[in-house]
């Protein structure tokens, strides 16, 4: 089993952290796993965006061209990317920053207005968490304790304090 | 042992401390400054010295200063960087220094772009400065490999007295994958030229690349040119893959053959018999080992990411045996596994 994931957003919305904690937890389940995140000018200000793929086989190119799970956090990456997503793949969108929608009915695309929630439950910067947490719980890739291991890695020792407020995140994710 | 999950540029930097490596000059670009950014929080607790230097030409001539002295030393920089430093490289190496250089490549020619490139091999391998030498050449393919290399860059620059070089990319230095730290067996180099001091207890020693008479300096040549013939005779290192059978052999380095390999197993699953010669060594190029991995194969696919660099190569450790056909993106585009098929495929790929 291969996921191939790209993560998209603005700058300073995390989906280069989320790809990590996907990474983390694949790696501490022994899976093979590689992050490669888009690097230039355009991550200022503009789009940011990371391929994970996460496998049972070692990891050929890790540049994703055709995601089976999209995450979008801003239209132009929903508008950039929700084409090229794998039929039977998965999209999960945060609807209160992504104004688009796609008429594609092979694949399951989830609006989820994840911002909305995020300050709703006092977790602000945390949308990219609720997504994760959608995310897992839509693609069964990987279960609460697995993402919570993750997430421990990824958190740095600085931010620690967060970890409880990243759990009850992904909670809200996997409940939306 | 432990997996973390690093970028390649860090986990280099990570292995060049744990390698010993008590120097660093550099001076910061685009897509390597992870490295710089790395020993600079990192270098002074491990009891050595990281300095930004005012450009390129000046890192690369404190990277000459301090290899002088015997102490492990490395420069980084990406493509355009590499070109500053190339002068300073030619005396190093006709100083009979050790020391490590890394080229985390970019698009070229010129500033050109940001995004990965395979496109100074020629540079590495063949004109790294001016004059007649060369600097062993290592291309990692995995953040792994960017560790264990740079861990034998090290020992072997020692050995050989000459710069060695690790020829990464963008990709490599960019990504995030798994990795380990080997326990490393720090080698007993000692270095009796270094000029560390003489306390009036021996002769001094010189650290000079000026022979102004023909004679002494062809001999200096000459000297050197026996040490490139044990390296080309030991130190070539290739990866083989499903070649055995293949009809048709792609030839690639570095990022590239990660790519390739994708496009080898998908051709496989079509029935077309593939197989993929991953050099190791850029220099010396691993001859004989192409030409076992080619031998039952009709055709050759040399991919790269550049307008074909290392074809040369294949076809002369082959002495074009073989047609050897090329696909490459150049600019800053990483081919596709698709496309690499498409090839395989126009190719004939005899089923």
């Amino acid at each position: 089993m291969t996921h191939e994931i790209i993560l998209a957003g603005f700058g300073g919305q995390g989906v280069l952290f989320a790809g990590k904690v996907l990474s983390y937890a694949g790696l501490l389940d022994g899976k093979e796993v590689s992050w490669l995140p888009s690097y230039g000018p355009e991550m200022r200000g503009g789009t940011a965006n990371c391929s994970v793929c996460v496998s049972d086989e070692p990891i050929g190119s890790p540049l994703i061209l055709q995601p089976n799970v999209l995450l979008a956090m801003n239209t132009p990456s929903f508008d950039k990317f929700i084409d090229t997503v794998k039929a039977g793949g998965t999209a999960v969108v945060d609807s209160s920053m992504v104004d688009s929608t796609t008429d594609r009915e092979d694949i399951k695309v989830f609006y989820v207005p994840a911002t909305e929630l995020a300050s709703e439950n006092d977790l602000n910067g945390m949308a990219n968490i609720i997504l994760l947490g959608k995310i897992i719980k839509e693609t069964e890739m990987f279960t609460l304790d697995e993402i919570k291991a993750g997430l421990e890695k990824s958190i740095p020792p600085s931010k620690a304090a967060l970890f409880d407020s990243n759990i009850k995140a992904i909670q809200i994710g996997m409940n939306s | 042992m432990e997996r973390s999950l690093m970028k390649g540029n860090e986990a280099l930097a990570e292995a060049a401390l744990r390698a010993g490596c008590k120097c660093f000059f550099g001076y910061p670009i685009t897509p390597q400054t992870e490295i710089s950014a790395y020993l600079a929080k990192k270098m002074a607790k491990a009891g050595g010295l990281f300095l930004q230097a005012e450009s390129e030409v000046a890192a690369i001539n404190m990277v000459l200063g301090a290899s002088g002295t015997g102490t492990r030393v490395m420069t980084s920089s990406s493509s355009p960087g590499i070109s500053l430093k190339s002068e300073g490289i030619s005396y190093i190496a006709g100083s009979d220094l050790p020391c490590v250089i890394i080229n985390v490549q970019r698009g070229g020619p010129g500033l050109g772009g940001i995004q990965p490139s395979q496109a100074d091999y020629w540079q590495a391998t063949k004109g790294l400065g001016h004059g007649d030498f060369h600097v062993i050449v290592y291309a990692p393919a995995s953040v792994q490999e960017m560790v264990d290399m740079v861990i034998n860059a090290f020992d072997k620059a020692d050995e050989y007295r000459m710069p060695a070089m690790i020829l990464a990319d963008g990709l490599l230095g960019q990504m995030m994958e798994p990795v380990t730290f080997p326990e490393i067996k720090q080698k007993n180099s000692e270095k009796t030229w270094a000029a560390d001091g003489h306390k009036n207890k021996r002769k001094h020693n010189i650290i000079n690349s000026l022979y102004l008479q023909p004679d002494v300096l062809e001999n200096s040549v000459v000297e050197r040119y026996k040490r490139y013939d044990t390296i080309q005779e030991n130190e070539t290192d290739a990866e083989n893959y499903l070649c055995e059978d293949a009809d048709i052999v792609l030839c690639a380095f570095g990022a590239t053959a990660r790519v390739a390999k994708s496009a080898v197993n998908q051709a496989r699953e079509k029935g077309i018999k593939a197989g993929l010669f991953r050099p190791k060594t850029l220099w010396p190029f691993p001859v004989n080992e192409i030409n076992e991995a080619v031998k039952n194969a009709k055709t050759v696919l040399t991919v790269e990411m550049s307008m074909g660099q290392m074809i040369d190569d294949v076809k002369l450790a082959i002495n074009c045996s073989k047609p050897v056909e090329f696909f490459g993106r150049t600019g800053g585009i990483i081919p596709t596994p698709t496309e690499i098929l498409a090839e395989i495929e126009k190719l004939g790929g005899a089923k």
